[in-house]
Formats: structure tokens, C-alpha cells, sequence
């Protein structure tokens, strides 16, 4: 950085020559964000690598032994966190499956000539915008198999849905698949109004089938920003955290998150926690590698 | 779309806007039905079938920001009668509001948790935005080297699980006495939000022809003068859409706050579910409470409409 180039001004100018220079304004500019985000982000996962060697525990006096990768060793072969992290992919699955097609079919039925377009999209992204944490919990009521309005609008009787083993995690998803298919939504109304409405004038005159012009017109130029959606949604869902905690404690939806989150604050496995937490560090940081990827992708279009 | 020709697409167009309509109704149904139970006695809460018309009541929200126990004996008519009008509601409900010695009434959590929540939002905005500006205009306007991997540093930071990043903090926070502080979740929550604050300024920055600027050094200002003056006032509409979405990041957030927060500065997003206890809770104070903590997001979001791409997509996707 040191030795960066400045831009717009020549140093020899006048101009330059007035107050600070611009390579101290830049430095001065950025050098303090760039330094918290180390103490803040960096340092402290540092410290967390440290302790992922070691058997500490946050609840004892005991010091920390050094104990090599046994803790990674041991996560890696125990049976339940491969469970935790199938539960995940699971969720994963449904919720960004979901999202892609309850958002995306809306984005096709509003991209068209519309009463009220404006006021309708924004008030379909509301669920989004809400915490998940206090939305969340009151899908409880909502799922309650006596007095919830889902049952009853449905005429399910008692159905169980966060009780249930085998329901739960899908009732969670279900709750996730509201608040964020309006984003999969905005992003692909983004897709569909940026599509030239030269190419669907010219199939029709050719006289495509409406099948034909949404997989060989619609569908491809839309699908970078699809991509970037289901990408980033992947990302959410696969830390999610808030919801499967909030609605339920069933076994069958612990989540990754929330294994990590009982092994680090109720278990006080500290030095376990802090390498389970890089195993997930290292996943995220693959995602996000190639979500950044697709969003430069599309900025230079 | 092609404006609308045959009898047949006109049919089309038509249940279009029938089913935008109803799928419209139903991802309201959860917001509307929150909204309504803030309003319900409480035993018209958990009616079986759910009771939709009802006459609306104030009660949960008097509940919400008081303590209250279960009346033994009824109040006696005096004792009633001398209640301000409030203070019957609870009666009514079959509780009373505790008093202290002297007789003054005791607050439920609810009022200094939404306190939290505003001093923390608020404040982390403002270092967040604050701090972003300036960093996103050094980004813009300079060359700075390695600045895809500094930019890709800063927003990665962003991505990590919650619960990977609270484990180390929660660690220092108590080395330091940082926990359950308000300055802790502060820290936090600037640190979360500056990267996107520094992506998405950038966006709004790199949009406002350099000329300004230069036009400015020109006639005589310094290149700080020229931030403050012609830039910063350029970049207004950025800056407030930037400070909106980083203030809803803050005060929807959860699980830093469950994690770093028990009692003197936790926030209403760990508190509210803390309510629902094992035994029948009365989700009509639930629902008081969940309505007043998404009013403010609500009127952002109409607010923030025409910004919403932008800021979902960290500024990559503007219309």
C-alpha cells in the first residue's frame, strides 16, 4: 500500500500543493477501518486458531493444554457433527430450493403490466426486511397444532409441525422460505427488466412458443443474477442460526450453527468449538470466494 | 411486458394479477396477524377456530411495559375505582401492577430493552456509515494496491457465522469486562456493518463524476475541502440508504446479542423470545412487543424502496 500510485492529481501541481497530500488523505481514510477490522475480525479469530489446539474450557481455571489436531481429528471422525452437518445440506436444500421458486415465479407474474406494481413489490419484500428472531418466534403460534391459523387455513386438524421429528425442519425452512423468497424476488425482477424487450418482439414475429422464449431468451440472460441470489442464499441458510434455535430444540434440526453455538456455551468444549468453528470458517470462505466472483461478474456487464 | 394484444393474453394478464394479489395476502397473513393479536383480550388469543373479528383492546401493550402478578382476590371497588384507566385494564385481565413501596409502578424489561436497542443501533450506524464514507472515497478515488483483495478482506469479514466470530470475542469481552456493555455490542455491531457500509458506499461514490472535484481543486479548495463540500453533500441519498439498512442490520440482530448480552445491555431481539417461558405464555404482550420493535423497520423499508436491490446485493446490482 505503501507505495501506491496517486490519481487524479499531478504531485508537482498546484492543486497538490494545498492542504494534506492525497496520499496521506487516502491513508488517513482507510488505514483506520482497514486496522479496526484486523482488531475487531482478524485478531480475534487468530486468538480462536490459537485455542483450537488445546483442550481449554471457558468454565474452568484449569490451563489450556496443547493437544496438536486431536481436536480436529476428533470432530472430523465423530459420527454426530457428519449429522449435524447432513441436517444442514438438508436445509439448505429445501429452503434455497424453495425460495428460487416461490421468488422467482412471482418476479415472472409481477414483470408484466401490473395496478399498484410499486406498492405490491414493496410491501411482498417486507418479511425480509423483519428479525428473524422475534418474526421467527411467532411462527409458533402460527405452527401451534390447536390454535394456529396454518392448520386451521389449511384444515390440517392437529397437525404437528415443530413437534414433529420428521416436520420440524421443514416447518423452519418453510419459515425461511417467507422471509427470503422477496429476495430471490427483487433480484430476479432486476434480471427481468434488464432482459431487451427487442429479442421478445423478434420471437414473436418468428413465432416462438412462450415455452421457447422463457428457456432460450428469459431464462439465460436472467440467470447471472439468479446465480448470485442462490449463491448468497446458500451462504445464509447454510449459517443459519436464529430460526432453527428460536422455533424449535428438536435433535433433527440442529443445524451447524446451533452445534457449534451448545458445544461453545453450554458444553464449554472451548478449544473444541474454536476448530469446529474453522472447519466451518473454511466452508464459508469458499462460498463467499465464489459469490464475490459472481457479483464482480456482473458489476462489469 | 409487450402491451397486451389477444383475448387470450389479456386472460393471462388478468389471473396474473389475481394470483399477485392472493400470494401478496398470504405473506402479509403473518405480519397482519401479529399486528391483530397486539390488539386481542387475552383469552381471544388462542381460540380455537382462531377469532378473527374481535374488539380491539389496549391492554397488551399496558401488560408489555409493566410487571404485573396474578390478583388474588378481586380489587375492591374503591380500589378500583381510584385506578387511573390503565391500571383497570390490568384488573379486567385478572392481574395487577406491581408498585414499589411508594407506591410507583415497576416497569416490565421491555422498555429498557428497546432503550439497548436504540443506543446500540444507533450508535454502531453512525461509527459504521461514519467510517465507511470516508474509507469507501479512499477506495474510489485513490489507487490503492492489492484493492480487490483489501475489498474481498473487508466483505469477507462480513460472511463468517455469528457464533464463529462470538466464540474469540466472547473470550476478550470477558478478559476485558467488555460483556453484557453496551460498548461491546457496539464494537461488535460497527465492525459488522462497516464492511458492507465501505461496499456499498463505494458504489454510490464512484457514481460522482470526479469533475466535481477537480472543477473544485481548480478554483482554489483543498482535496479536503472538496470531500466535504462537493462530495459528501453528492453522496447525501447514499449515505442515508447506507445508514438505514446498517441500523435494520443492527437492530434485527440476534445471536451476538444472546451471546454477549444477559441483562443490563441485551437488546429486545434476545429478550422478546426469553418471554415465551414454558408454561402458556400470553401472546398478546408477545405480540405488542413484536408489533412496536417492527414499526421502525417497517417505515424504513418504505423509505428505503427504491434502494432495497442495491443494498441486498452490497451495491453490485443498482437500477
Amino acid at each position: 500500500m505503501a507505495t501506491a500510485v496517486l490519481t487524479t492529481l499531478d504531485p508537482k501541481s498546484r492543486a497538490a500543493s494545498r492542504g494534506m497530500s492525497d496520499m496521506s488523505i487516502r491513508n488517513l481514510f482507510i488505514i483506520p477501518t482497514i486496522v479496526f477490522l484486523i482488531v475487531f475480525n482478524i485478531f480475534p479469530l487468530l486468538y480462536s486458531l490459537g485455542y483450537s489446539f488445546t483442550d481449554f474450557r471457558a468454565s474452568s481455571n484449569a490451563p489450556a493444554n496443547f493437544v496438536g489436531l486431536q481436536n480436529y481429528r476428533d470432530l472430523l471422525a465423530d459420527p454426530f457433527i457428519w449429522t449435524n452437518f447432513t441436517i444442514t445440506a438438508k436445509y439448505v436444500i429445501v429452503s434455497v430450493v424453495g425460495q428460487v421458486v416461490v421468488g422467482f415465479g412471482v418476479a415472472l407474474l409481477l414483470n408484466r403490466d401490473i395496478p399498484l406494481k410499486g406498492l405490491l413489490t414493496t410491501l411482498l419484500l417486507l418479511p425480509m426486511m423483519l428479525s428473524m428472531a422475534v418474526v421467527g418466534l411467532f411462527w409458533k403460534l402460527l405452527y401451534d397444532p390447536s390454535f394456529g391459523i396454518i392448520n386451521y387455513a389449511l384444515g390440517l386438524g392437529t397437525f404437528e409441525w415443530l413437534s414433529n421429528p420428521n416436520m420440524a425442519l421443514y416447518a423452519v425452512a418453510l419459515t425461511d422460505i417467507w422471509m427470503w423468497s422477496p429476495f430471490v424476488m427483487l433480484l430476479s425482477l432486476a434480471g427481468l427488466s434488464a432482459v431487451p424487450k427487442h429479442l421478445y418482439e423478434a420471437a414473436a414475429i418468428d413465432r416462438a412458443g412462450s415455452l421457447y422464449t422463457f428457456f432460450r431468451i428469459t431464462l439465460p440472460l436472467v440467470a447471472p443474477i439468479l446465480m448470485i441470489a442462490i449463491i448468497f442464499r446458500t451462504m445464509e441458510a447454510f449459517k443459519t442460526f436464529d430460526l432453527a434455535y428460536i422455533l424449535t430444540s428438536q435433535p433433527t434440526t440442529e443445524v451447524i450453527s446451533i452445534r457449534l453455538y451448545k458445544m461453545a456455551f453450554q458444553e464449554w468444549q472451548t478449544g473444541m468449538s474454536c476448530a469446529l468453528a474453522y472447519i466451518v470458517l473454511i466452508m464459508v470462505l469458499a462460498i463467499t470466494n465464489i459469490y464475490v466472483k459472481y457479483l464482480n461478474k456482473v458489476k462489469e456487464r | 411486458m409487450a402491451a397486451v394484444r389477444t383475448n387470450g393474453e389479456r386472460t393471462i394478464n388478468r389471473l396474473a394479477i389475481v394470483s399477485v394479489l392472493i400470494i401478496t395476502m398470504i405473506f402479509l397473513a403473518p405480519i397482519y396477524w401479529i399486528a391483530s393479536t397486539a390488539f386481542k383480550p387475552r383469552n381471544l388469543a388462542t381460540t380455537i377456530p382462531p377469532t378473527i373479528v374481535f374488539t380491539p383492546e389496549i391492554s397488551p401493550f399496558v401488560k408489555l411495559f409493566t410487571k404485573r402478578s396474578q390478583l388474588r382476590a378481586p380489587p375492591s371497588q374503591e380500589e378500583y375505582a381510584a385506578a387511573p384507566w390503565w391500571e383497570r385494564l390490568v384488573f379486567d385481565g385478572g392481574e395487577k401492577v406491581v408498585r414499589s413501596g411508594r407506591g410507583e409502578v415497576q416497569l416490565s424489561g421491555y422498555p429498557s430493552r428497546f432503550m439497548n436497542s436504540l443506543i446500540v443501533a444507533i450508535t454502531s450506524t453512525v461509527l459504521a456509515v461514519g467510517m465507511g464514507t470516508f474509507t469507501a472515497y479512499g477506495f474510489s478515488r485513490f489507487r490503492v494496491k492489492g484493492e480487490q483483495d483489501l475489498l474481498f478482506f473487508i466483505l469477507s469479514t462480513r460472511m463468517l457465522p455469528p457464533v464463529v466470530v462470538a466464540i474469540p470475542m466472547f473470550l476478550m469481552y470477558r478478559a476485558v469486562g467488555l460483556n453484557d456493555t453496551h460498548l461491546g455490542l457496539i464494537i461488535l455491531y460497527t465492525a459488522f456493518n462497516l464492511s458492507f457500509s465501505v461496499w456499498l458506499m463505494k458504489g454510490f461514490i464512484d457514481e460522482i463524476p470526479k469533475e466535481y472535484e477537480e472543477a473544485a481543486l481548480v478554483d482554489g479548495y483543498t482535496r479536503m475541502q472538496a470531500f466535504f463540500k462537493i462530495v459528501l453533500p453528492e453522496a447525501a441519498t447514499g449515505i442515508a440508504a447506507t445508514a438505514v439498512f446498517c441500523f435494520i442490520t443492527a437492530w434485527n440482530e440476534y445471536a451476538f446479542a444472546l451471546i454477549m448480552t444477559n441483562r443490563r445491555a441485551q437488546t429486545a431481539p434476545p429478550f422478546i423470545p426469553s418471554q415465551v417461558g414454558s408454561g402458556l405464555p400470553d401472546w398478546t404482550v408477545i405480540a405488542s412487543g413484536t408489533l412496536l420493535f417492527l414499526l421502525p423497520v417497517a417505515i424504513f423499508t418504505f423509505l428505503l424502496r427504491n434502494h432495497l436491490l442495491r443494498g441486498m446485493s452490497f451495491g453490485a446490482i443498482r437500477k
